[in-house]
């Protein structure tokens, strides 16, 4: 479907945002509704820290969804073949696309569009520290898809019921999305499997790159995050970081072991036990400082969105300049 | 498929179709992730995934017509550039936005018309593929139309730009329209429209936009150039040699 071109977002930058200020009775009526499992709306009276909490959550996710254009976007011109081309392409489009539905739902929390990008833009902004990683060959395509795309599912399926509807309505659209782009990973890595060598050693070489940052997606330990109980309590952080993680890599490890690739651990091992595959210590030094700016793509990545911004201002002031003098010649005329 | 009579210049009519989606459709992609606003990220990756599928297709045909078993990855990435029949215009870097969109609109506003003209081609798959390949050119010249206006009478800075880019893009308009012994005798055998004759249509689907945008057609020059002929411009070496690298480097692997 095509998007709306003309649609502008610096024309929208009053805040009309939900009620927030204190209020007991307010608070009960929310409370009651969120224990519930209902579903709170934008018209709806919200307590301020939920709000807040909201914001940072969905642009940052926003936020992961544009910079994540970038590394994928950085092999369109390359890829090998022209249905190759063609999916990533419309993958990358997708991303875009669960941006736009991001945005949108934080809009509905009275922030713009724009202020989140001058967050982004000037550094205040997180997004996720996994796109400042490189995608060095064609198989990182393959891999990003089947990993990076297959570890957002697992951290996003829960939030497709979490409290806030307009939240809970963009992950349930993005999640299907996230899942057919998950396959097409797998599908190039398949193929590239059932090919030459160079092409095995290839794909075994981007496992070996990918695999640690994908399992640290999921974030700190329990015991490390700073994730509290009011998340939980609010829906928007439904299961905790090690789980989710043990369920990607349990789920993860078979799907390798159907590929023919091995992964860069080699304490990873099936617990009878447990019933889980037990894996090796994360290095949570290199997490943080991908996090705290240090990692090989941060500076780059940044750049490149602040450039294409501040290369398309003069296109978003044309708009808005031959919008503005056309309404004046159209209530003239009228 | 077809089982027709075919010929040289059919073939070679039929990639010049597909080398200019192609070619085009390799520019637009660049911009995936870099656009002025989400929205035009979303609008440009839609163009060049139109542009793919078409070549996709054109492509395909050819390699059938040519009956030599080449298929739509050997012709895309397996020839040598004067091999190449686009439109030298396809190939120009994208430079801003404003070329961008200014090389969109003059393209695809031939595009409809050479679309419209090859719905009724004797090549029963060229027809087929006109019927959908119209259907987004429209899109294609509306959106790029839109914007030629908005900024041809935007600010002063935007005018300027959108200027630049006509007096930079036009005298490459040109070769849309040179003639060709290919374009007549695909014509007799009734495939497609010389494309010369389209000039007069094309000019009338252009000027009344580009006056809307206050923008100044510039006159006609000497200047010709050739990329239809395969005779292309400095920036084809390099676009190929992207585009082609990974089967270059990996002759005969499957992806
Ligand atoms: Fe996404
Ligand atoms: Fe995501
Ligand atoms: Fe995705």
């Amino acid at each position: 479907m095509y998007t709306q071109a003309l649609d502008i977002p610096q024309q929208n930058t009053e805040a009309k945002g939900p009620r927030t200020i204190e209020n007991p009775a307010y608070q009960a009526e929310f409370d009651a509704k969120i224990d519930a499992g209902g579903y709170i709306e934008a018209k709806d009276w919200m307590p301020e820290s939920y709000r807040k909490t909201l914001v940072r959550q969905i642009s940052q996710h926003a936020h992961s969804e544009i910079v994540g254009m970038l590394p994928e976007g950085n092999w369109i011109t390359r890829a090998p073949t022209l249905k190759r081309k063609a999916i990533l392409l419309a993958k990358v489009q997708d991303e875009g696309g669960h941006g736009l539905y991001l945005y949108a739902a934080a809009e509905t929390l009275g922030v713009s569009r724009d202020e989140l990008l001058d967050a982004l833009h000037s550094g205040r902004a997180k997004y996720s520290s996994i796109f400042n990683y490189p995608t060095l060959t064609w198989a990182d395509i393959g891999v990003v898809g089947w990993l990076v795309d297959g570890a957002a599912i697992m951290n996003q399926i829960p939030l497709c019921k979490c409290s806030y509807g307009p939240y809970a309505r963009a992950m349930v659209r993005i999640c299907k999305e996230e899942s057919f782009h998950q396959r097409q990973g797998y599908d190039l890595l398949l193929t590239m499997m059932k090919g030459t060598e160079e092409q095995r050693d290839m794909v075994q070489d981007a496992v070996n790159r990918w695999w640690w940052p994908s399992i640290m997606m999921f974030g700190p330990h329990d015991k490390d995050s700073t994730h509290s109980a009011q998340s939980s309590r609010w829906g928007i952080k439904r299961i905790s970081n090690d789980d989710l993680r043990q369920k990607f890599v349990d789920a993860t490890v078979e799907q390798a072991k159907v590929l023919g690739v091995t992964m860069p651990d080699p304490e990873l091992k099936w617990n009878e036990a447990r019933g889980h595959y037990d894996f090796g210590a994360i290095d949570w030094d290199e997490f943080w400082n991908v996090v705290d700016g240090h990692g090989q793509g941060n500076v780059d990545r940044l750049a490149a969105r602040v450039k294409a911004w501040d290369d398309g201002a003069w296109v978003r002031e044309a708009a808005l300049e031959y919008a503005r003098k056309h309404d004046a010649r159209d209530s003239r005329a009228a | 498929m077809t089982q027709q009579m075919t010929s040289p210049e059919h073939i070679e009519y039929v990639l010049r179709l597909g080398d200019n989606a192609l070619i085009l459709g390799q520019r637009l992609s660049e911009w995936c992730g870099h656009a002025p606003v989400l929205e035009e990220d979303m609008a440009l990756a839609n163009m060049s995934l139109d542009l793919i599928g078409q070549a996709r297709m054109l492509l395909t045909h050819a390699g059938r017509l040519e009956g030599r078993g080449r298929d739509e990855d050997q012709l895309a990435f397996l020839r040598t550039e004067p091999n190449y029949r686009n439109l030298t215009l396809c190939e120009l870097p994208n430079q801003d936005f404003g070329r961008t969109m200014v090389r969109n609109f003059l393209y695809s506003s031939f595009q409809k018309l050479l679309w419209e003209r090859l719905m009724t081609s004797s090549d029963a798959e060229l027809a087929a593929i006109a019927a959908k390949s119209i259907k987004e050119a429209r899109y294609h010249a509306q959106h790029s139309g839109d914007w030629v206006i908005r900024l041809g009478d935007g600010t002063a800075d935007s005018h300027a730009r959108a200027q630049g880019a006509l007096d930079y893009l036009w005298p490459y308009t040109a070769e849309f329209f040179a003639t060709t012994p290919v374009d007549d005798a695909v014509a007799a055998a009734g495939v497609g429209p010389v494309w010369s004759e389209l000039e007069t249509a094309w000019e009338a689907l252009v000027m009344p936009v580009l006056a809307e945008a206050t923008l100044t057609v510039p006159a006609r020059t000497p200047f010709r150039s050739y990329g239809k002929f395969g005779r292309h411009s400095e920036h084809m070496g390099h676009l190929l040699a992207e585009m082609q690298i990974m089967q270059r480097t990996y002759p005969g692997a499957q992806w």
